[in-house]
């Protein structure tokens, strides 16, 4: 199965990189920017064949690895 | 006094720690990451650099190196265990140190001379020590430390601010934090004050002909304070 996964810095974690790029588009023209977070993306192409089982192993990955739960959220956006 | 440095692919700071533990009359060892038994220790040292690439987050895959079970459990049975740099950074992934290292405020890698505040003296590391501010050596792009609001509240209940960013006079100023961490923070302890994760290098600091001294007050103190 590919599972996708995107993280995300919550909501009050500073991200200067996602600052720069924010006013690096407005200084391209693209002024009616609100803000810019970044965040990563995983695909994981597992061996288990079971979806709900599949999703479920990510899902404990992303807790004991991919994410740091003090900065960041994971959200499984596709299993097939 | 015995210590042990844990080397992980890509730490750079390991050997200096090295020399700077024997110079201070550690008997030192070194120790692979791939390892799974820690030589015994009084002091476990985990170093600068930039284990595995910093990729993922700084620190994360090293956390889960196969030394780190015998690291984290001997911190766990109250052993000393100091993280410095990249080695705060792995600290805090596994746990044992509140909090998180962010990517530097100005988005640059500070290489630079700075001077912290001993917020806490009662503990091994610090007590008995008679300065109040010492000036160690900082190299980071990821110190800007970061809490919740409620490890905050508990860091402060618990005393477990180690030194902040400050100036030669002590004052913990806003202009003289270098790279925007909560409360001017460069290093802290866990509850029980046996972990320490720290940005700056006070092994940079062992030679007055190189750098400056400060580092030898540190080293110097804390192998009396632990025997």
């Amino acid at each position: 199965m590919k599972i996708s996964v995107i993280i995300t810095l919550k909501k009050d974690v500073l991200d200067p990189q996602g600052k720069v790029i924010h006013q690096t588009l407005d200084g391209m023209g693209f002024n009616d920017i609100n803000e810019v977070r970044q965040g990563k993306y995983f695909e994981i192409d597992s061996k288990e064949n079971d979806p709900k089982k599949a999703k479920d192993k990510v899902e404990d990955m992303c807790k004991k690895l991919l994410t740091n739960l003090v900065i960041e959220n994971y959200k499984i956006i596709d299993v097939q | 006094m015995k210590s042990s440095v844990i080397t992980f692919p890509g730490s750079n700071c390991d050997r200096d720690m090295d020399v700077a533990l024997n110079k201070f009359g550690f008997k030192n060892k070194m120790v692979w990451h791939n390892d799974a038994e820690l030589p015994k220790s009084d002091l476990v040292v985990l170093p600068g650099g930039f284990s595995y690439g910093d990729y993922l987050r700084c620190g994360s895959m090293a956390s889960k190196s196969k030394i780190m079970k015998s690291v984290i459990n001997f911190a766990n049975s109250g052993g000393m265990v100091m993280g410095i740099c990249n080695g705060f950074q792995i600290l805090v992934e596994t746990g044992l140190v509140p909090g998180v290292l962010l990517r530097n405020k100005y988005l640059e890698f500070i290489c630079k001379n700075v001077f912290v505040k001993i917020n806490n003296k009662n503990n091994t590391y610090f007590k008995n020590l008679d300065s109040e501010v010492l000036e160690f050596h900082i190299a980071h792009n990821e110190g800007n430390y970061f809490c919740t609001k409620d490890q905050l509240k508990e860091i402060d209940d618990n005393e477990q601010v180690a030194i902040n960013y400050c100036d030669v006079n002590g004052k913990t100023e806003d202009q003289f934090n270098p790279n925007g961490s909560i409360k001017n923070i460069a290093g802290i302890f866990n509850k029980e004050k046996n972990v320490l994760g720290m940005m700056p290098h006070p092994e940079r600091m062992i030679d007055k002909s190189l750098s400056g001294e400060d580092g030898s007050l540190f080293f110097n103190n804390l192998i009396n304070n632990l025997k």
